[in-house]
């Protein structure tokens, strides 16, 4: 008879998805365990206790935990859902910039700067007003819209005087005058599945902050720009989150590697967390290979 | 139907049928954000505070 895949569930909080999807493989009778990252150790001489798990699904709630985890699990050969590789990329603003743009993936317009007169100077070339972001965060914490120079001057002596020394990698987008709204694309192994529209009056969009969901047609140009920018981080299971230009279209804002889908499940009627345990038995029967 | 009390406010908890353990509950009395810690028998603690590099 056929090994039956071991499957390992790395978690911080069971939030609904967690609940879904452990719902999910208790349906299919898949063995797997839940992986508390508040809980375990590795011992980096002894990888032994892991080589049981023929993948492992990262829902870490800590970018940094998640990052860690999947790298050492790499190293031992154990595949991850997704790789260290993917989160490296899709978790640090730069590194997904600089991945879009040497695939050509159209994103709003960014400059990165060291220091506040240069952080300045990229300000003032752009117009205001323009968004600052720090280079790790999510759910639109510390964002800050800046509309003209004293508020620019400002946030930017905050950030280098109160931050830690990331928070002085200053990284600045456009600012785009989007409708009331942003979307985002559910893509599993460069497949988009689903997309929401999420609305919100405040410029911040994102439904961790109250945002709401829409249903929102996956035209072709849509999964095109969402497949495309899935493939230029890695592939494997992501939120692409895209803003409508008024004139440009299409820019890819930012791609989730351990994506939230509370809003968009029950939105599009999708089960999402099927798709996805589906996709993780795949790759722990080697049928995707990720590493 | 199990039940505890909020470590915040001393209300009364009662945990709905479907709980998971290390499931976030907010308190109906006091608000505060529980995590559950055990099912049987019910415990909770006040949830850890977001940190920095949360999210997705």
């Amino acid at each position: 008879m056929k090994k039956q895949p071991k499957i390992g569930v790395l978690y911080s909080r069971v939030r609904v998805e967690e609940k879904w999807i452990f719902t999910v493989l208790e349906q299919l009778g898949i063995d797997y365990d839940r992986l508390d990252d508040r809980k375990f150790f590795f011992d980096m001489n002894n990888p032994e206790p892991w080589l049981k798990y023929d993948a492992i699904l990262e829902r870490s709630i800590s970018y940094a935990r998640g990052l860690y985890s999947t790298r050492i699990l790499n190293a031992w050969g154990i595949p991850t859902v997704n790789t260290a590789k993917v989160a490296e990329i899709c978790g640090n603003k730069l590194a997904t910039v600089t991945a879009l743009s040497e695939k050509n993936v159209p994103q709003p317009e960014t400059r990165v700067a060291y220091t506040v007169p240069a952080a300045l100077d990229a300000i003032e070339e752009m117009g205001y007003p323009v968004v600052l972001k720090p280079m790790v965060g999510s759910w639109g914490r510390l964002l800050a819209k800046i509309n003209d120079r004293d508020a620019a001057e400002a946030v930017l002596e905050h950030k280098s005087v109160l931050g830690s020394y990331e928070h002085s990698i200053f990284y600045i987008q456009e600012f785009i005058d989007k409708p009331d709204r942003d979307i985002r694309v559910l893509v599993i192994n460069d497949e988009p599945i689903a997309a929401i529209y999420r609305h919100s009056p405040h410029w911040i969009t994102n439904t961790a902050r109250g945002g709401s969901g829409e249903i929102c047609p996956l035209t072709p140009e849509l999964t095109k720009i969402s497949r495309d920018a899935a493939i230029a981080v890695g592939g494997g299971l992501l939120a692409v989150d895209v803003i409508e230009h008024p004139e440009r279209g299409y820019q890819v804002n930012e791609i989730n590697h351990t994506m939230e889908f509370h809003t968009a499940a029950p939105t599009t009627g999708v089960d999402i967390p099927r798709l996805i345990v589906d996709y993780l038995m795949k790759v722990a029967r080697r049928e995707i290979e990720v590493l | 139907m199990s039940t505890t009390t909020c470590p915040e406010c001393a209300a009364d908890i009662e945990l709905e049928a479907g709980t998971e353990e290390n499931e976030i509950i907010v308190c109906p009395d006091c608000g505060v954000d529980l995590e559950v810690t055990s099912l049987n028998p019910a415990t909770v603690e006040l949830a850890p505070m977001e940190e920095e590099d949360w999210g997705e």
